[in-house]
């Protein structure tokens, strides 16, 4: 379990970290928190000259929580974002969802953005981001742009993020009061992925459905959110049974993912309903 | 690969040596520095066994590179005994408590539940729980385990209490 060699990288800035990536191409990958990608380095099945490491970089961090926005960096924990009460006042469905995240220990080192710009369809923060339709902010050699949550995923591991780009901030519109929200996953076991997991955002005429890890990108619906918006439960479900495309693994056949999908969807509207908002 | 100048402070001493970037934490201090309380279980992130603390947070250091904790401060279960040598108050309570048989996963317990007492002096037995889900223990069943940790609780906040 030794991965293979590298050299290691600790920017200071932003600006540094992106030379870094033009000068070694292809050799060159960033580091977060590392709780995906040392275990794909340690199976070998990951492989780089070059490790840059974000964790020095002060403009990746914090949580500003405003009226209308609130602002991740991209290097933000999630036992920073279930810590942090004003995040967890205006958009309580991050804490919700990061407690179920992995376990305690990986909580303490994986970051927000880590867990939305690898692309893997088992991470929980790509569909809640979706859910709550934030945005990604990427730096690369040609300066800044923002790509939507909802446009960033393209297939497993394959994301609209440039080879030479960081995600460095993530902008997630504050929910109206009165908007209900509710997080619910089924795992096998603590620190597992999700068999099925469901963001759900209800309320003031409008919804907004996303789930993880029943197709090779979180999947959000318009048409289950619309049919949400207008009171219609089991057409939110149906909807969002269209749109899944699961495969059998070791979490079980097609037609399992399929029920235990329908049972999360459910079970997070009903949570969300019964909430105080 | 050239090996890198690695300083950390550990259990309150300072430390110097050299790594290749690619070594493990785990490696590091079991082989380089002869600490041999942390663990390798597993060794893929799962069982919690060689978890230590890195400045303020639990961590598993089978997934952590040296290089990455250059500079850090970390504790490891020989660093929670007391200032005589004697065992600490979650050391002492895992043995009253029976809160190990074979002990492997014992240094990463002690280790993460010394983090969990320091952010939640008085943890429901949920809440201790929910905090011990990142190591695994195929001996206890868990029911000690959590007793010990309650127990020490207990007997920190009464020290707290006493020292006031």
């Amino acid at each position: 379990m030794i991965p293979a060699g590298f050299e290691y990288h600790r920017p200071g800035d932003i600006a540094s970290a992106i030379g870094i990536l033009q000068e070694h191409g292809d050799e060159a990958r960033v580091i977060a928190g590392g709780h995906s990608l040392i275990p794909m380095m340690k199976l070998r099945m990951a492989e780089m000259g070059h490790l840059v490491d974000l964790q020095a970089i002060d403009e990746l961090k914090g949580v500003e929580v405003g009226a209308d926005t609130v602002k991740l960096g991209s290097m933000v924990t999630q036992h920073e974002l279930i810590t942090h009460d004003g995040l967890a006042t205006a958009i309580p469905l991050i804490r919700e969802a990061a407690l179920q995240i992995a376990d305690p220990q990986v909580r303490y080192m994986g970051t927000v953005g880590g867990n939305v710009a690898n692309g893997d369809p088992g991470n929980d923060m790509p569909g809640l981001m979706q859910c709550l339709n934030a945005t990604f902010e990427l730096s690369g050699p040609d300066g800044n742009r923002s790509v939507a949550a909802r446009d960033f995923y393209e297939a497993a591991y394959f994301t609209a993020r440039g080879d030479e780009e960081i995600l460095t901030r993530i902008s997630i519109p504050v929910p109206g009061s009165g908007v209900r929200q509710a997080y619910e996953k089924q795992k096998r076991k603590i620190g597992d992925y999700a068999t099925a997991a469901a963001a759900v955002m209800v309320g003031n005429g409008t919804a907004s459905v996303a789930m993880t890890n029943l197709a090779d990108t979180p999947v959000w619906s318009v048409s289950a959110s619309s049919a949400l918006a207008g009171g219609d439960v089991e057409g939110c479900v149906s909807e969002m049974l269209d749109a899944i495309d699961p495969v059998a693994d070791n979490r079980g056949p097609v037609e399992f993912k399929k029920h235990v999908a329908a049972v999360m969807l459910r079970r997070a509207i009903d949570r969300a309903q019964s909430r105080a908002g | 690969m050239s090996k890198m100048h690695v300083k950390l402070t550990v259990n309150g001493k300072e430390v110097e040596g050299l790594a290749e970037p690619r070594t493990l934490l785990i490696h590091f201090l079991r082989e380089d520095l002869k600490i041999t309380g942390p663990h390798i279980g597993c060794e893929t992130s799962h069982c919690g066994a060689c978890t230590v603390d890195i400045d303020g947070k639990s961590v598993k250091s089978c997934t952590t590179f040296v290089a990455q904790v250059n500079g850090a401060d970390i504790t490891t279960v020989e660093g929670l005994t007391n200032d005589d040598g004697s065992l600490g108050v979650l050391q002492e309570m895992f043995r009253e408590h029976h809160g190990l048989q074979c002990g492997f996963c014992t240094p990463g317990m002690i280790t993460r539940a010394h983090r969990l007492l320091q952010e939640n002096p008085n943890p429901t037995e949920e809440e201790i729980r929910f905090g011990m889900a990142g190591n695994l223990c195929r001996c206890t069943g868990y029911q000690n385990i959590v007793k010990a940790i309650s127990a020490s609780a207990e007997m920190l906040n009464a020290q707290k209490e006493a020292a006031e």
